[in-house]
């Protein structure tokens, strides 16, 4: 769902700044574009900021159940 | 009597029979065509073996037949290895075959074409079925060995680009018996894992044999059935698994799929700054174009105050022009007024009278003058001619004593006689008076 977001935002700045750029606006127009690409601007921004990053390695415990623990590769090898 | 010709019982020579040919044909190779296959509930496969002149009898038993990767159908050509054995009861023999591969391609690879023949059919492969790749994965599911060489390089890649995303690392055998089902499972349940985003399902290179887990069907359902979308990552780029074909994408290498991953990632963070770049960039170059419009029009549009100071010199210059021009224009018409009263005057009607006697009275003069004169010369002609006159008087030669006769009664004067005959009545003037005369005689001669 984030990911629907992120994508319609993304494509809309595009859209902006591409009108923005063909320069046919009015003042009132541009100004408005304007505000609204930086506001698009600023939660793409956010998105691409929101994953960590983290490596996890998924493992059941005694119950079957499924849970997640840190990983590293080093850790792996020990094995 | 004891003749040397041994009689065999049926027994005995079957048994015969069956040490000959089991001895002698113990595992042997033998290459022919399947035909008349039957599988019974049993398992076991019963078959002919046939060339284009022999056929002989064979059977798989199910101990055997159940490790087959590809199906035994009529009309296969095959390899089989195995043993004669003759069947006394029936006295038949036949080929026990333990081991059986197609010819010419091998089993696993014909296995492999028979279930993407099938799978295909079923529309498994069908692009409409793929789902698109997100393009900003944040959780990522990973099924693959922890200890293999995919992970390693997955990992080193995700590491290298600095990609802030989220590993969900599913450990799995990749190859030998069972890996199939790990991997199937591993990809369900990382569906109900929360919010993954897309899955990666993968190994390093190896034979045929060691991706084969790649090709079995339960791998396969397993990638059709999630619902989030997966990315085949099996061995190297010339190695094509099934479950590459039905994967949502298909990336040539662990290496590859993550890098694509995280690629579009660090795409997307450039393409965001470039857009913000050209988003300020254009908006700031807007402005200033906006403002050199508003800056050109503020200038014509002047203060008003100005506006009313510049009116007023405007006025008074043009009303100093004005003035100027009045005062040229006035002198000029009075100019051409005078010179028009000038003119005028000099047409004034009583001037013109006063003229027109004063020249009257000259021409009158002159008249006189010239009429005099004309008198005089004119006198002087009446007399010339008068005198002239006076001596061409035709009567005046009467007075010398010449007459004129005229001819009776025409009138006309004579001059020639030779018109006359006698007895003509003529007429006769002389210097005084005149008279009648009869013509009597006519002398033409000259004297």
């Amino acid at each position: 769902m984030a990911e629907q977001k992120f994508e319609d935002a993304f494509q809309k700045l595009e859209a902006i700044v591409k009108k923005l750029e063909e320069g046919n606006l009015s003042l009132e127009e541009s100004l408005k574009a304007f505000e609204e690409g930086v506001r698009l601007s600023r939660f793409c921004a956010k998105k691409l900021d929101e994953a960590e990053k983290k490596v996890e390695i998924l493992l059941k415990d005694s119950e079957g159940r499924l849970l997640s623990h840190p990983f590293s590769l080093n850790s792996a090898e020990e094995e | 009597m004891s003749i040397f010709r041994p009689i065999y019982t049926v027994t005995q020579l079957t048994t015969e029979i069956k040490n000959l040919l089991e001895r002698n044909f113990e595992y042997i190779w033998v290459e022919g065509e399947i035909s008349n296959l039957r599988i019974p509930t049993s398992g076991h496969i019963y078959f002919t073996l046939k060339d284009e002149t022999a056929q002989i009898r064979a059977v798989m038993f199910r101990l055997q037949s159940r490790l087959l990767k590809f199906e035994p159908v009529d009309g296969l050509q095959v390899i089989s290895y195995g043993r004669i054995s003759v069947y006394e009861p029936r006295g038949e023999y036949q080929l026990i075959v333990d081991y059986l591969e197609p010819k010419g391609l091998g089993a696993l690879q014909l296995a492999f074409e028979q279930l993407k023949e099938k799978l295909a059919q079923e529309g498994l492969f069908d692009p409409a079925h793929k789902k698109p790749i997100p393009r900003l994965p944040q959780r990522i599911g990973i099924v693959t060995s922890p200890t293999g060489a995919a992970i390693r390089d997955m990992l080193k890649i995700i590491e290298r680009r600095y990609a802030n995303v989220h590993i969900f690392l599913y450990p799995v055998r990749v190859q030998g018996p069972g890996a199939a089902q790990e991997i199937a499972q591993a990809i369900k349940e990382l569906n109900e894992w929360p919010s993954i985003d897309v899955i990666i399902v993968g190994r390093g290179g190896g034979s045929l044999e060691d991706l084969w887990a790649f090709n079995e069907e339960v791998v396969a359902r397993a990638i059709f059935s999630s619902r989030v979308p997966v990315i085949s990552a099996v061995g190297h780029e010339i190695d094509y698994t099934i479950a590459d074909f039905v994967a949502d994408l298909r990336a040539p290498t662990p290496s590859a799929a993550a890098e694509l991953v995280v690629q579009e990632k660090i795409e997307l963070i450039e393409g965001l700054a470039n857009l913000n770049n050209r988003l300020f960039h254009n908006f700031r170059s807007l402005l200033e174009i906006k403002k050199e419009k508003l800056q050109s029009l503020l200038y014509r549009l002047t203060d008003p105050r100005k506006r009313l100071s510049d009116q007023r010199l405007r006025i008074d210059d043009l009303s100093h022009r004005l003035f100027k021009n009045i005062r040229q224009t006035l002198l000029k018409k009075k100019e051409i007024f005078q010179f028009k009263k000038d003119s005028l005057f000099l047409q004034h009607p009583g001037r013109q009278i006063d003229q027109a006697s004063w020249h009257l009275q000259q021409l009158f003069r002159q008249m006189i003058l010239a009429e005099r004169g004309e008198l005089r010369l004119l006198r002087q002609k009446w007399q010339n001619w008068s005198e002239k006159l006076s001596a061409l008087n035709p009567l005046a030669i009467l007075e010398r004593g010449y007459s004129i006769s005229w001819l009776l009664p025409q009138g006309e004067i004579i001059k020639d006689a030779s018109f006359l005959k006698p007895e003509d009545k003529v007429r006769v003037k002389v210097h005084k008076g005149e008279f009648m005369a009869k013509v009597e005689k006519i002398n033409l001669k000259e004297e």
